[in-house]
């Protein structure tokens, strides 16, 4: 499947079939013609970021150890990253450029998917920076424009920056206002500043229309990245390749064969030491807002017309839009929150027993919506969306279950065991997909049974494939933006949510025992319609 | 698990192919390609090996052809197939099939292979070394679409360029040319920065016996249309790469084979890690496409002995007065003769459509 994906992109792009789109500013087809060296045939030259450095903000934090600086070391040995690329490191912690560099070093060590090479590490130590300071500290941001107009003459970086705001997002308008203040966000002539958050992006409609107004004060809406690590994943982005670039899907992908689809994303673990952020936030908010809406616009979106950022915007805002609430929101939804259990052979505490969590806490850990498309292809399909803490095991994966089949010639008997036919995409751990259909069972007599076809996504076998941070980070330097949601796409997906909020805030969640796959109330949501989950 | 077959047939391995797959509890499945390795016992280890890591990014069947034609006329009369089948556990994803061929079936390899291609799947050739000169026309070339060769493991590398130039077609890849990827996407990196400038010439240093460096050079040229350069170097590998700018120098230059240095002007020098890769890293690039190479094919046909080759200058003056012997790589009729010594080789055998070498053979390139 990785090969037809391929193979689809570079006939898109080959001049000689001369039905090729317009040049786009995002392709870097203009640049190409400019230099010599690059010839659109030439697929084994990858794609590096011209001269750039990044900055990141709460760089002593989870994230930027365990993902981000593991990335741009990964990244550095697939030789991806531009001769003279620079990070910056910016947060409280009283060190210097040393200390920074040992930290880095001893993430990258302990995090990095490539093996570890000396002159990789020594090529990427060069160019690395520490600024100590508050977010409130005017001298600090001072000393970080110092520190990067230094890059741009020590090391070539060419006034190319990106500013990665690793921190909570209530610290978001202070880091942009400073970054304006100093003249940070500012480029210089030819060059490029851009801006990279992470979710959550609000909390709800308002909260994230007033984060995107302080944002695109200071950042052309074009330069703000918000990361959604899901769409960097070689599974999803294996979505598109899978409708589009074959003819046995499409045709059956609608509301004449599909019965439902069930998209979940299960986590075994319970909240650890994230109290302070996820009380209050919730599994919704948390995951079905941006991971699930994504998804969702991925799987029923209609094709785009090239696989330009705006393209596939249009198409997903335009399934995004066409989203309808259930009318009975109390009776397709359900809300939980993990009880005390056991889990995978341990025991685990219950949500409110949680430190830091209140014993009366109403946040939900598990959500379940039921969803319609009010489009021609997808009006009466359900789409049931699921997510939750301390379920029976990790997994996310997207299942298209099919109608049964219009007449069994068969004597009842021999297919009482024969479910739907089913394709399910398996984002993760284990990518792939699965198809279900009937199969005889080996016998004198006529038995039909279901049987799992399997394709196992062969990059996944090697440890060394590119992870999601990996991916994005290249992209925000080469400012693609294909994988980012947008603005208009964060904002919808909160006027789907918002309502559903709204009315959980007035009620108490349902418990559920650890280790199980949530509330008996989710179950009979899907009972009530004649379906049931599936055990992914 | 490991089943060994001696004195057998293709069918008795498919058999006990889906025999060890029963037994290992997997379905045949997500194998995307057959590997066909042609090799002998003296390199069969280091190529399954490399091949093996490689089909972790590209799960596929790996068919190891080992001829043993024999030494004496008692083994040559014998003819027999021994075949052993890797599967599962240890071996890594996908299949391996060692298939020995002793005797007179030496020359029927395709008749052992063919029954066992992965059904609907491309098929890769790969000759470690000694890979017959036309091979697309072998037997097992024959079922491949794409071909991989490595100049570098010939005895003259060099003079092995004008052959696959002379028998080129497309689907063949060589080994010595994805070596040189990371060098080409740093220098077209490199002119990225500079949009517009206009090369003047070119030149590129490295070992005497490595054909990676000519290929580089040779893509430098066509390219660029400019001449170029071709410096003998105590190596490892490739050492340097210059484009000649109106504004100045562009280097990337790699003296440990591990770290390369990279001054443009206008721009400080910067460090690039440029390691020497391993075979099973280039194996790997080479899967990723499987379609035909053209920037390899124009690069190829281009034409070695258009390269003129140097010592290392000893000094700067040495350097300026060469530069005034490089022959022009638009006009090679009317270039001047070059006076330097040529230390390696320069190919007496000419690509079809390359054109006539200028001068004759010298060093150990006669043959």
């Amino acid at each position: 499947m990785a090969r037809t994906t391929a193979k689809a992109s570079t006939e898109a792009r080959d001049p000689a079939t001369g039905f090729s789109p317009p040049p786009r500013e995002a392709d870097g087809r203009k640049k190409q013609a400019v230099n010599p060296l690059r010839d659109p045939n030439d697929r084994r030259l990858p794609r590096i970021a011209g001269p750039s450095g990044l900055v990141i903000f709460g760089v002593t934090g989870d994230l930027s150890r365990k993902k981000l600086m593991p990335a741009v070391y990964d990244l550095a040995n697939r030789g991806l990253l531009p001769p003279g690329f620079s990070l910056v490191g910016y947060a409280r912690r009283e060190w210097a450029n040393e200390d920074f560099a040992q930290e880095v070093h001893d993430a990258v060590k302990e995090h990095a998917r490539t093996p570890f090479r000396e002159e990789v590490w020594q090529q990427l130590a060069e160019g690395i920076r520490f600024v100590q300071g508050d977010f409130d500290d005017d001298e600090a941001f001072e000393k970080l424009r110092r520190t990067v107009d230094e890059l741009d003459k020590q090391r070539g970086t060419g006034g190319n920056f990106a500013f990665y705001l690793s921190v909570p997002p209530k610290f978001f308008p202070r880091v942009v206002e400073q970054l304006k203040k100093h003249k940070l966000s500012q480029a210089p002539m030819g060059a490029w500043r851009r801006a990279v958050i992470e979710k959550p992006f609000g909390h709800d409609l308002k909260s994230a229309k007033e984060l995107n107004r302080v944002v695109h004060d200071v950042f052309q809406p074009s330069d703000v990245f918000r990361i959604d690590h899901y769409l960097g994943k070689e599974t999803v982005q294996n979505i598109l390749a899978l409708r589009f670039a074959n003819e046995m899907f499409e045709p059956i992908w609608n509301r004449s064969y599909v019965d439902h689809v069930q998209i979940t994303m299960a986590e075994d673990i319970g909240i650890g030491g994230r109290a302070g952020y996820y009380d209050g936030i919730g599994a919704a908010r948390d995951v079905i807002q941006n991971h699930l809406m994504q998804l969702l616009a991925l799987t029923a979106m209609e094709e785009p017309s090239d696989f330009s950022a705006e393209a596939l915007v249009q198409e997903k805002l335009k399934v995004l839009n066409a989203i309808q609430l259930p009318n009975d929101i109390g009776a397709d939804t359900v809300f939980g929150q993990y009880a005390h259990g056991w889990q995978g052979g341990e025991e685990v505490k219950g949500y409110e027993e949680e430190d830091g969590i209140p014993a009366d806490s109403r946040t939900d850990t598990y959500a379940a919506i039921k969803l319609e498309i009010a489009n021609r292809r997808w009006a009466g399909v359900p789409f049931y969306l699921r997510t939750g803490k301390r379920l029976g095991r990790r997994v996310t994966e997207i299942a298209v279950a099919f109608q049964a089949a219009p007449h069994l010639p068969f004597d009842k008997e021999s297919t009482q065991e024969l479910g739907q036919n089913a394709l399910v995409i398996r984002v993760q751990p284990d990518e792939g997909v699965t198809v279900r259909f009937g199969s005889k069972v080996p016998g004198t007599a006529m038995e039909v049974r279901d049987v799992s076809m399997d394709f196992a996504y062969g990059e996944s076998f090697t440890e060394s494939s590119p992870e999601a941070y990996e991916r994005l980070i290249l992209d925000v330097l080469l400012g693609d933006a294909n994988l980012f949601p947008r603005t208009a796409e964060v904002e919808q997906s909160w006027r789907i949510l918002d309502p559903i909020e709204d009315y959980w805030a007035q009620h108490k969640p349902e418990p559920y025992t650890s280790g199980t796959w949530g509330p008996a109330a989710a179950d009979e949501m899907l009972a009530r319609d004649g379906r049931s989950w599936r055990r992914p | 698990m490991k089943i060994e077959l001696t004195d057998t047939t293709s069918s008795k391995i498919n058999a006990a192919l889906v025999q060890a797959r029963r037994a290992v509890g997997a379905p045949a499945t997500g194998m995307i390609l057959s590997m066909v390795i042609v090799t002998d016992e003296g390199s069969a280890y280091d190529a399954v090996k490399a091949a093996r890591e490689a089909s972790r990014e590209h799960p596929m069947r790996i068919l190891v052809v080992i001829r043993r034609p024999g030494k004496s006329p008692r083994a040559r009369a014998v003819t027999r197939l021994d075949a052993e089948i890797q599967v599962g556990g240890d071996y890594g994803t996908g299949e391996t099939i060692l298939l020995r061929l002793n005797g007179e079936l030496t020359a029927h390899a395709d008749s052992v292979v063919l029954p066992l291609l992965l059904p609907d799947a491309p098929t890769v050739a790969w000759w470690p070394e000694s890979a017959p000169e036309d091979v697309s026309q072998g037997t097992v070339g024959d079922l491949s679409q794409r071909r991989i060769t490595d100049a570098a493991a010939a005895e003259d590398p060099v003079h092995e360029l004008s052959v696959r130039a002379r028998h080129y077609h497309p689907g063949d890849t060589d080994l010595a040319w994805t070596r040189v990827t990371p060098w080409r996407s740093m220098l077209a990196a490199a002119l990225d920065q500079k949009p517009g400038v206009k090369v003047t010439s070119a030149e590129v240093e490295g070992e005497a016996y490595n054909p990676s460096v000519e290929l580089l050079g040779m893509w430098l040229a066509d390219r660029l249309d400019v001449p170029v350069k071709r410096i003998v170097s105590e190596g490892p590998g490739l050492t340097a790469a210059r484009l000649n700018t109106p504004e100045g120098q562009i280097e990337l230059d790699r003296s440990d084979g591990l770290l390369a240095h990279l001054r443009m002007p206008g721009s400080p020098d910067r460090q690039v890690a440029l390691k020497r890769r391993e075979t099973a890293e280039l194996i790997a690039e080479e899967l990723r496409r499987l379609d035909p190479d053209d920037v390899y094919r124009a690069t190829l046909l281009h034409g070695v002995q258009r390269l003129t080759v140097t010592e290392k200058p000893a000094s700067a003056k040495d350097a300026a007065e060469q530069v005034e012997e490089i022959i022009d790589g638009t006009e090679p009729a009317t270039a001047p003769a070059s006076s330097s010594s040529a230390s390696s080789s320069s190919s007496s055998s000419s690509g079809s459509e390359a054109p006539k070498p200028r001068r004759t053979a010298k060093g150990g390139s006669a043959k």
